[in-house]
């Protein structure tokens, strides 16, 4: 397990570091030359030349990259080009945002599809049971945006319960903070969970054709119990892997969610970055975004083989 | 079983059917041009010739549903298509070179784009190249690479382990023909299968881009700008949001249906309770 763990590690960091790469040389592309860009058509030549030593920029690649991912090491994601303000703080309080956003997503879409999945699996010859496996499929089609959308509509333009949209930092107002967030978690969990449902479903069919439970409910645990005590840890396995694809693609869902709702977060720093061609913010925001992803894939990988000990 | 497995199949293939007719249709006919702007029809309610009514320019809302279908599988097929013929070939390599180095470097390589998710290059490629239809399906369509490298490399692993495969290798072919002639008619319907889910996800990504103003650019009609431009009147007039809304769901529901059923179809042995 330490062998796998430490393999797996370095495969994290190699890859973070590839991609690091990638991120800074694609951004290198970018036409325009930010000096020129931050100083308008009517700079002198030298103010140009200032600006850019200033910046950086008229060094070589491969230092102003070495410059870059140094900073990144220790948490210093440089001085936006735009706004003279540095990136690293900016990026902190936004991540925290987004993370709260796709936490609380996890939490509401683990919440429907694991009893749900599970009824649709126990029951799936009950009419309840098709029920619960059409709705699912409903649910895979709408786009968290979309069902962001449709929330709004209902909690905010008909019945005026909830706000539509804005945000208010929990340290200000906790109540308003919750009454905010809860359209936005509903968005991206209620559709992530219509696709987990089918997941969770699906492995908790597996399970319930092994022999160990058949044996189980023979020794005389009702079925119920021989589930819940042998089948429940089996069937996470399959589960946890699509959870981990799901954890990122809800990171990239609230990208979409914050438009909609307005809030304050990466994706919304990623946004207003591309419009204001803040070139460092955005290859900063790209990176945490990455970083994430991968970071979330070897938590995955883990936990399926802590959660699997045929593979350890 | 086999009732409830065509009817997915049917259901899938008749909204995918729809939406492909729908597209075809607009090329020839459309109650209005759907980017003509007019003052005097602006958020007219639905009836007289305009059957869903006009958004706030005064555009026909059912004309741009009908074009916007065309934008749709015209980001799908470009985006699917770029992801099959990249990811295809570099699955069946890696599966049937198994140990090589060149398979282990391209499934590294295919791990890595894994972690740029479609919305994410979408919005780089947009910062560096500007915005548009082009830019999105491309990146739509590279990150999408990987899963049909996975997809292709899975069932090449398990077409070169059959006797005929065997035979075929006994009897002194040499690889290129082997996946030409065996590997590639055996992995297709894996394949199709793959298109369909792929599309499904494809038109998810073309949506969401267009809604935040990073896919296809005004005036083409769009289903997710549609939704975007209809956010503010949501108050006001919810019908504008409800019609692209319904649009994706069903196209999206179309091609997930079509897939799964496929799957059903094109392979005997999955035929079970799921």
């Amino acid at each position: 397990m330490t062998l796998y763990l430490l393999k797996r590690l370095a495969v994290l960091l190699a890859s973070t570091a590839v991609a690091a790469v990638v991120v800074f040389a694609f951004m290198a592309l970018l036409p325009g030359d930010p000096a020129e860009i931050a100083l308008g058509v009517n700079a002198t030549p030298e103010a140009v030349a200032a600006l850019r030593q200033q910046f950086g920029t008229d060094r070589p690649p491969v230092a102003q990259f070495l410059d870059w991912s140094g900073g990144l090491l220790q948490g210093d994601f440089g001085t936006s080009y735009v706004t003279s303000s540095p990136i690293g703080p900016q990026i902190g309080d936004r991540l925290g945002v987004t993370a709260v956003l796709v936490l609380g997503g996890m939490a509401v879409a683990l919440a429907v599809a694991v009893p749900l999945g599970t009824y649709a699996a126990v029951r799936h010859r009950d009419p309840l049971g098709a029920a619960i496996s059409a709705v699912s499929q409903v649910g895979i089609a709408i786009p968290a945006f979309l069902a962001g959308i449709l929330l709004v509509f209902v909690f905010a333009v008909q019945a005026q319960v909830l706000p539509s949209g804005g945000y208010v930092p929990f340290a200000e107002d906790p109540g308003e903070w919750l009454r905010g967030l809860l359209l936005p978690w509903a968005s991206l969990g209620l559709v992530q969970g219509a696709v987990l449902t089918r997941y969770v479903r699906s492995a908790v069919l597996d399970v319930m054709r092994e022999d160990y439970l058949r044996t189980a409910r023979a020794k005389g645990r009702g079925s119920t119990g021989a589930l819940w005590r042998h089948g429940l840890r089996n069937a996470s396995v399959p589960v946890v892997t699509v959870l981990g694809l799901q954890l990122a693609t809800l990171l990239i869902g609230a990208v979409v969610v914050e438009r909609v709702f307005v809030i304050p977060g990466l994706g919304d720093l990623l946004l207003n970055g591309v419009a204001g061609r803040d070139l460092l913010l955005v290859q900063g925001v790209v990176m945490v975004l990455v970083a994430a992803v991968l970071v979330i894939n070897f938590v995955v990988d883990v936990a399926y083989h802590l959660l699997d000990p045929r593979l350890r | 079983m086999r009732g409830r497995t065509n009817a997915g199949l049917v259901a899938g293939g008749a909204l995918v059917g729809l939406v492909v007719l729908t597209a075809v249709a607009s090329f020839f006919w459309t109650p209005h041009d759907p980017t003509l702007v007019d003052a005097a029809q602006k958020l007219r309610e639905p009836g007289g010739g305009y059957p869903l009514g006009a958004d706030k320019f005064g555009r026909d809302t059912f004309s741009q549903l009908m074009v916007g279908a065309r934008t749709t599988l015209y980001v799908g097929v470009v985006a699917v298509g770029i992801a099959a013929v990249l990811g295809v070939p570099l699955g069946m390599i890696a599966g049937m070179t198994p140990r090589g180095w060149l398979s282990e470097l391209i499934m590294r390589v295919n791990d890595l784009v894994f972690a740029f998710p479609a919305l994410l290059l979408a919005v780089m490629f947009g910062a560096v190249y500007g915005a548009g239809t082009l830019t999105a399906m491309i990146a739509i369509g590279v990150a999408t690479v990987p899963a049909f490298a996975r997809v292709a490399r899975a069932a090449t692993l398990q077409v070169m382990v059959t006797d005929y495969v065997l035979a075929a290798r006994a009897a002194g072919r040499r690889r290129p023909a082997i996946a030409v002639r065996h590997v590639l008619p055996n992995i297709g319907s894996m394949l199709i299968v793959q298109a369909s889910v792929s599309f499904a996800i494809a038109i998810l990504a073309e949506a969401a881009l267009s809604f935040l103003g990073f896919g296809t650019r005004p005036p083409t009609p769009s289903w997710g700008r549609m939704l975007q431009e209809s956010q503010e009147l949501l108050f006001s007039t919810p019908r504008l949001a409800l019609w692209p809304g319904l649009a994706i769901a069903l196209a999206v529901l179309g091609f997930n249906l079509l897939g799964d059923g496929l799957r059903d179809y094109l392979d005997p042995k999955l035929r079970r309770i799921r």
